[in-house]
């Protein structure tokens, strides 16, 4: 048994101890992304975010509109992170804005995603000219600079209300995720299952939902958070230059504020720094549950952190290009 | 000859699907925002500034929307974008003739500086896999999920409100005039620096992750096998045969991410309050500047279109396959 030098595929799970690959691995199902623990510290973050959307209001230590006589004070027992120019609570208003800000980047990726889907996936299938005008289509959207279209729409438009921006961004964000999905329909549309699938005779649905899109799950999930990190990002920065409502909260609304009442020139670092803070924390999650999802669909980038520590120990040198070969001990290659 | 001029035909198509948009944005938006906006300005607009607002927003009723089409034409070919209220009475295209330079510069430069420094950290982070240089990746995923603009606003009170050196707003000293004097130059130079840091530090690690995965993907090619069993340097299998390849996907996610990017500085320069089509478009946006922001988005289009044919052409040259014939 163990004269056989023992191979192991570089990029085995990540566990500290041992390189031998677990055995039975328990198949690859879809659940399998649970065990990357990028994705669980992503996962994790985005699930603290969305119960704080949840009972914003509930929690919240004052009303983020009332005014009061602790003005601009730093971070202190009463106002955990201090208070405007007007004595507002600035924690209140970073806890109940979290809503507006999960529910329009949410919003937004759910509908790019699903106009991407619609236009990927039938370029892809159909090919020939409706490709050629689809996939023009997805180019120049991708081409033209997204976030100037985007303000120059919202700015026109009289009431610039959380769907809205979101429908806006949807609009304009919609381009990236039907391109990929339309490279691996091209990729997907003459293998063989589909081929079996055609000459069984069913129908032209049947083979894109029950064949297709199946095989699209984790590409259609990276697009969705890749889209969500994008909505949110620009809706922030909408907030933040003042194009849509200033009267409902989100975290770009409070940068607004603290920007537009000098909060920088006092040095009230309190007003600005959460905030930004929050948002950076938001896209981290997303995109380590892209990463999570990537490293399961591609093994390849799989981080062998772990492993190559184990490595070393077993002085094997994890080199590029190369499969590490375990030799087993001398003592035991004797031994059949 | 068969690539370059696919994607010149498609510029083409590009640059007239956004002239249009220009046009029927306001068109096809609900409520009257122009009509209202003259009814503010009453009196302090000229009846020939109405006229053309008239003209340009389509609240002409008397000519077809076919007409109005053509004359938007007509006016674009003669660079005439209309009258700014915001600089009432400059035409917006000289507004936006003395902003584009700084832009340029700014954006230009740094966007160069922060992909080859990211594409150079992605390759040797991809080809050492394993190492601590890994670590590295959330950190750089940290930094390229904060806005932009955050990050000058971060810049401004650390390097310029808490340890002042460098000046927080402006692209030069109110001091000068613009001019090609020495003195004039340093100090737009000192004045850019903050924000083309911050641009560099925000956007370099998206670079460097985009090359990182490439290189790990290429890394276990059969021709870096081969290159390595031939006992070629580690250097020359790096950089001439791994990040050879792997940088093409990176080229053309270039291309296509400067929409992004552009968008991102943009912003940048409004909290730097720098003197470029970004805070231009600012203040367009905050005055309800019509004419003006529509200037600007087409002008940041073209722009990007043109970038995006550069990028082309250095792709043609690095990838002999888009030089075949069929």
């Amino acid at each position: 048994m163990a004269a056989a030098p023992t191979t192991v595929d570089l990029p085995v799970e990540t566990g500290e101890h041992g390189i031998t690959p677990k055995k039975g691995r328990g198949g690859r199902g879809a659940w399998t992304i649970f065990r990357n623990r990028k994705a669980i510290v992503g996962l994790s973050i985005l699930g603290f975010f969305a119960l704080i959307a949840a009972v914003g209001e509930f929690i919240a230590p004052y009303d983020p509109n009332k005014v009061s006589s602790t003005l601009m004070s730093g971070p202190s027992g009463a106002h955990w992170l201090g208070t405007t120019n007007t004595g507002q609570d600035i924690m209140s208003q970073l806890i109940v804005g979290t809503r507006g800000v999960l529910v329009v980047g949410l919003l937004a990726g759910a509908i790019a995603t699903a106009i991407s889907v619609l236009i990927g996936v039938t370029a892809g299938f159909v090919g020939g000219v409706g490709d050629e005008f689809l996939s023009l289509l997805a180019n120049v959207f991708l081409v033209i600079p997204a976030l100037p279209l985007i303000i120059i729409i919202a700015s026109q438009l009289p009431e610039a209300g959380g769907t809205t921006v979101a429908l806006v961004i949807a609009f304009t964000g919609w381009a990236w995720g039907s391109r990929i999905l339309r490279a691996q329909t091209l990729s997907l549309r003459r293998r063989d299952f589909v081929e079996a699938a055609r000459a069984n005779g069913e129908s032209l649905w049947r083979i894109v939902c029950f064949e297709i899109l199946p095989n699209l799950t984790a590409i259609i999930a990276s697009g969705f958070i890749g889209t969500v990190i994008f909505a949110v990002l620009s809706q922030i920065t909408l907030a933040f230059i003042g194009v849509t409502s200033v009267s409902t909260w989100n975290w770009g609304t409070i940068l607004f504020w603290a920007q537009s009442n000098q909060a920088l020139a006092q040095g009230a670092w309190w007003w600005f720094v959460p905030a930004g803070l929050c948002i950076a924390a938001l896209g981290t999650a997303l995109t380590l549950i892209n990463f999570g999802i990537d490293e399961f669909v591609n093994p390849r980038l799989r981080t062998t952190g772990g492993s190559a520590k184990a490595l070393r120990a077993k002085r094997i040198r994890a080199r590029v290009g190369f499969t590490p070969v375990y030799r087993a001990p001398a003592e035991k290659r004797g031994e059949d | 000859m068969t690539f370059l001029l696919r994607r010149f035909v498609f510029y083409v198509v590009t640059a007239w699907a956004a002239i249009t948009l220009n046009f029927f944005i306001p068109r096809m938006l609900p409520g009257n925002p122009v009509q209202s906006l003259i009814n503010r300005y009453q009196g302090q607009l000229s009846t020939d500034a109405t006229q053309a607002l008239y003209a340009m927003f389509g609240l002409d009723k008397e000519t077809s929307v076919w007409q109005q089409y053509l004359d938007y034409w007509g006016n674009l070919f003669q660079g005439d974008f209309g009258l700014s209220f915001t600089y009432f009475p400059t035409p917006v295209a000289d507004v936006i003739e003395q902003s584009i330079p700084w832009t340029l510069i700014l954006v230009g430069v740094s966007t160069l500086i922060s992909f080859v420094l990211g594409t150079l950290a992605g390759v040797y982070i991809g080809w050492r896999r394993g190492r601590w240089t890994d670590s590295l990746l959330p950190v750089g995923s940290f930094f390229s999920a904060i806005p932009y603009f955050w990050l000058g606003l971060i810049a401004i009170s650390v390097f310029a409100v808490a340890w002042p050196v460098f000046p927080a707003s402006g692209g030069y000293d109110g001091a000068f005039i613009p001019s090609w004097d020495p003195d004039f130059i340093w100090s737009a130079v000192y004045h850019g620096l903050l924000p083309a840091i911050t641009i560099v530090v925000s956007s370099v690690a998206g670079w460097a992750l985009g090359m990182r995965n490439m290189t790990v993907t290429v890394s276990s090619e059969d021709y870096v096998t081969v290159a390595h069993a031939k006992g070629l340097k580690e250097r020359t299998v790096m950089f001439g045969y791994a990040a050879r390849n792997a940088i093409l996907p990176n080229i053309s996610g270039f291309a296509l991410s400067l929409g992004f990017i552009v968008g991102g500085t943009l912003v940048t320069e409004i909290v730097f309050s720098y003197p470029g089509i970004g805070y231009v478009l600012y203040q367009g946006v905050s005055s309800k500047d019509y004419p003006l922001m529509q200037g600007v988005f087409l002008i940041i289009t073209l722009s990007v279109l043109v970038a995006n044919m550069l990028a082309d052409l250095a792709y043609a040259a690095l990838d002999p396959r888009t030089r075949q014939e069929g």
